[in-house]
C-alpha cells in the first residue's frame, strides 16, 4: 500500500518529474568495478606525480624567498651588490660564460656521441659493441671531482695547443691572445673546462642516441637496404630520420647536465671578468660562482648567490621546455 | 631489362643451423615464378638470397650459387650494394620512408646511384614509375605529402614504384598481400601481371590462390620438422603443381592435407 501512494503522489507531480530524471539517469547507471590494485596502483603513480610537482614548486619558493634581500638591494640600492653595478650587472657575465661552456660542450660532444651510438648500433663487430656501449655508460659513473683532477691536469697539457691556437688563429676572437700576446700559463680556462664538460655530457648523449637508434625499425632499414644503400646510405636514409627527435632530446638533456655542472667547472677553471678569449684566463659559470663563494657568504651576499640560482633554474627550465617544443615538432609519425 | 636466375646447390644458413638444403632451380626471364609452402619452410629465406638481404641478418650465410645471366652474384668480389641496385624488392609490409614525400619516396632508390637528375627527368621518372605501379592517378595531386598518409594498399604500390624507379633486373616480393585487403590486393596482382613484361618476377605467398593467379611456374618448399632444414619439393608449370602435382607432398599441401 504505502509503495502505491508513494507512485500517487509523485503523479500529480508530474512536471518536476522530467527534471529530476536526467539528474537520477547518471547515477543509476551501474558503476564500473575498479579492482583494489588498480586503485592502490593508480593513487601510487598520482602520488608521485604530485609529489615532483610539489617539490619542484619548492626548490622555485625557496629561491625566491631567499632572493628577496636581492631584490630589494636592488631596488633600493644597486651599489651594494657584488660588483657595484647592481644584479644584472654582476650576473650577465655569468650568465654569458655558462651558455658558452655549455654551447661548446655540447659542439664538441654531440658530433662524438653520435658517431659512438652508430658506432655501437649499427657498425661495431657484434662481440665488440656491447663492451663499448658498458665502457661510455662507465663514463657516467666517475664523479664529477674525478673529471675536475682531471681536467686540471689536462690544462697544464693544453697550453702549448692553445699558444699555438692563438699564434694561427688569434685573429678570431675567441683565440685571442692576452695584452701581452700569451694565453693563460695554468691552462685553466673556460675552453678547457668546456672540453672537459663535454667528456661529461658525452655518456648521456651517447645512451640515449644509442637506444634510440636501436628502435629504427628493421623493416625501414631493410627498405633502405634493398635499394642498394650502403650502410651509410642506410643510416642517412632510415635510422638518422628516425631518431631526430630522439637526438634532439637527447642533446637537450645534456645540455641541461652541461649548464648544471659544478664541480668540475670550480675546480678547473681559474675565474675572472669576462672575456671573448676562451684562451686566457678568465670568465665564470652560475654554478661554478654559486660553489666558489657559497663557504664564506652570509647576509646579502647568501642572497646574491641564491638568486644567481634561480637565474640558472630559469635557463634550465627554457631549455627544457625548448626541448619539448624540438621534439614535438621533429618527431616522425608511421614506422 | 630482365635477367635469368639459375640456383646451384643453394644451402642457407642461420649461424650453424641449416635453414634450406640444396635448392636447385632456374627462373627464366619475363616470368612470374611463385613461391609456396608452409610456414618456416624457408621460401624467404631463399627469395632474400636473391638480392643479398640474407647476410644482413648477424651469423647468416649461404654456399652454393646464384647466376644472374651466368654471373654468380655470390662470386668473389661482388659487391652486394650492386646487386640490391639490380635486384628489387617489395616487403611483406609496406615499408616507404616516413619522412620523404612520395615523390621523394619514389626517387630514393635512383638518387642513391648518385644519378644527377634534372627536375623535369626526376619529374617524368616520377611518372612512370608511378604509372608502372597503378598508383599514379590516386597520388599525382599530392607528390609531396608524405608517404605514410596514404592507404596501406597505396603504401605497397608506392614501395613497387621505389623498387622499379631504378630499373631492376628482378623484382622479389616478400607476401606483398598479406597485410592488404582483398581490393588491394587485387590492384597488386594486376601489377604484377603488367611487371612481368619487363621483369624478372619471384613473390613468396600464403596464399595460394593468389600464387595459382599470378604466377607462371610456382615452386613448392616443405620443411621435414622443426629444426629441419627445408627443401624445393618440386618446381614446375604452375598449372601442373596446382592441377597435376608430381609429388604427393605437393598434392597434400594444396589440397590441404598435411603430414
Amino acid at each position: 500500500m504505502p509503495t502505491s501512494t508513494q507512485t500517487t503522489v509523485s503523479g500529480p507531480a508530474g512536471a518536476p518529474d522530467p527534471d529530476s530524471r536526467p539528474a537520477s539517469g547518471p547515477a543509476q547507471t551501474p558503476k564500473a568495478v575498479v579492482r583494489p590494485g588498480d586503485r592502490i596502483f593508480s593513487a601510487a603513480t598520482l602520488i608521485a606525480g604530485i609529489l615532483i610537482l610539489l617539490i619542484l614548486a619548492g626548490v622555485a619558493l625557496f629561491l625566491l624567498a631567499q632572493s628577496k634581500d636581492t631584490i630589494n638591494a636592488q631596488i633600493s640600492d644597486p651599489s651594494s651588490i657584488t660588483g657595484g653595478h647592481g644584479f644584472f650587472a654582476y650576473v650577465w657575465p655569468l650568465v654569458v660564460g655558462t651558455l658558452i661552456s655549455s654551447a661548446i660542450a655540447l659542439l664538441v660532444a654531440t658530433p662524438f656521441a653520435l658517431g659512438i651510438a652508430l658506432f655501437t648500433t649499427h657498425m661495431a663487430p657484434r662481440k665488440l659493441a656491447p663492451v663499448l656501449g658498458y665502457v661510455i655508460d662507465l663514463l657516467a659513473a666517475i664523479p664529477s671531482v674525478v673529471y675536475g683532477l682531471w681536467g686540471i691536469a689536462l690544462a697544464g697539457n693544453l697550453t702549448a695547443f692553445y699558444l699555438w691556437l692563438s699564434k694561427w688563429f688569434g685573429w678570431i676572437p675567441i683565440f685571442a691572445p692576452d695584452a701581452d700576446g700569451s694565453v693563460s700559463n695554468t691552462g685553466r680556462t673556460l675552453l678547457t673546462a668546456s672540453l672537459v664538460l663535454s667528456i661529461m655530457i658525452l655518456p648521456i648523449i651517447t645512451s640515449l642516441t644509442r637506444e634510440i637508434f636501436l628502435q629504427t625499425p628493421r623493416l625501414q632499414e631493410e627498405a633502405a637496404l634493398a635499394l642498394g644503400a650502403t650502410r651509410w646510405e642506410m643510416i642517412r636514409m632510415s635510422v638518422l630520420p628516425f631518431g631526430k627527435s630522439g637526438i634532439a632530446s637527447a642533446t637537450m638533456l645534456g645540455l641541461g647536465r652541461a649548464l648544471g655542472e659544478t664541480m668540475a667547472v670550480a675546480m678547473i677553471l681559474s675565474p675572472g671578468l669576462l672575456t671573448a678569449s676562451l684562451v686566457v684566463s678568465g670568465n665564470q659559470t652560475i654554478a661554478s660562482e654559486i660553489a666558489q663563494n657559497f663557504p664564506e657568504a652570509a647576509g646579502l651576499r647568501l642572497s646574491e648567490l641564491i638568486t644567481v640560482g634561480l637565474v640558472l633554474f630559469v635557463i634550465t627550465l627554457l631549455v627544457n621546455m625548448a626541448a619539448r617544443a624540438i621534439v614535438a615538432k621533429t618527431s616522425v609519425k608511421g614506422s | 631489362m630482365s635477367k635469368q636466375i639459375d640456383i646451384k646447390d643453394l644451402d642457407i644458413f642461420y649461424g650453424d643451423f641449416r635453414a634450406v638444403d640444396g635448392v636447385q632451380m632456374q627462373i627464366k626471364p619475363r616470368s612470374v615464378t611463385a613461391f609456396i609452402g608452409p610456414s618456416g619452410c624457408g621460401k624467404s629465406t631463399v627469395l632474400r638470397t636473391l638480392n643479398r638481404m640474407h647476410e644482413v641478418i648477424p651469423g647468416a650465410s649461404v654456399s652454393g650459387e646464384i647466376l644472374m645471366d651466368g654471373n654468380n652474384i655470390y662470386g668473389p668480389g661482388v659487391d652486394p650494394v650492386n646487386v640490391r641496385r639490380e635486384v628489387g624488392m617489395v616487403f611483406q609490409r609496406a615499408n616507404p620512408f616516413p619522412t620523404m614525400s612520395i615523390k621523394e619516396n619514389v626517387l630514393a632508390g635512383v638518387r642513391l646511384n648518385n644519378k644527377r637528375m634534372s627536375r623535369s627527368e626526376a619529374d617524368e621518372l616520377t611518372e612512370r614509375a608511378l604509372r608502372g605501379a597503378n598508383l599514379w592517378n590516386e597520388v599525382k595531386d599530392r607528390l609531396n605529402l608524405p608517404g605514410s598518409g596514404l592507404s596501406g594498399g597505396q603504401q605497397q604500390r608506392l614501395c613497387i614504384a621505389r623498387a622499379i624507379a631504378v630499373e631492376p633486373e628482378v623484382l622479389l616480393m616478400d607476401e606483398p598481400c598479406s597485410a592488404l585487403d582483398p581490393i588491394s590486393t587485387l590492384a597488386i596482382e594486376d601489377l604484377i601481371n603488367d611487371l612481368k613484361d619487363k621483369y624478372t618476377v619471384v613473390i613468396v605467398t600464403h596464399n595460394m590462390q593468389q600464387a595459382a593467379r599470378v604466377s607462371d611456374k610456382t615452386a613448392f618448399f616443405n620443411i621435414a620438422g622443426t629444426g629441419k632444414p627445408g627443401k624445393l619439393i618440386e618446381f614446375n608449370e604452375t598449372s601442373s603443381i596446382f592441377s597435376n602435382p608430381e609429388k604427393e607432398e605437393t598434392e597434400n599441401y594444396i589440397s590441404g592435407r598435411f603430414g
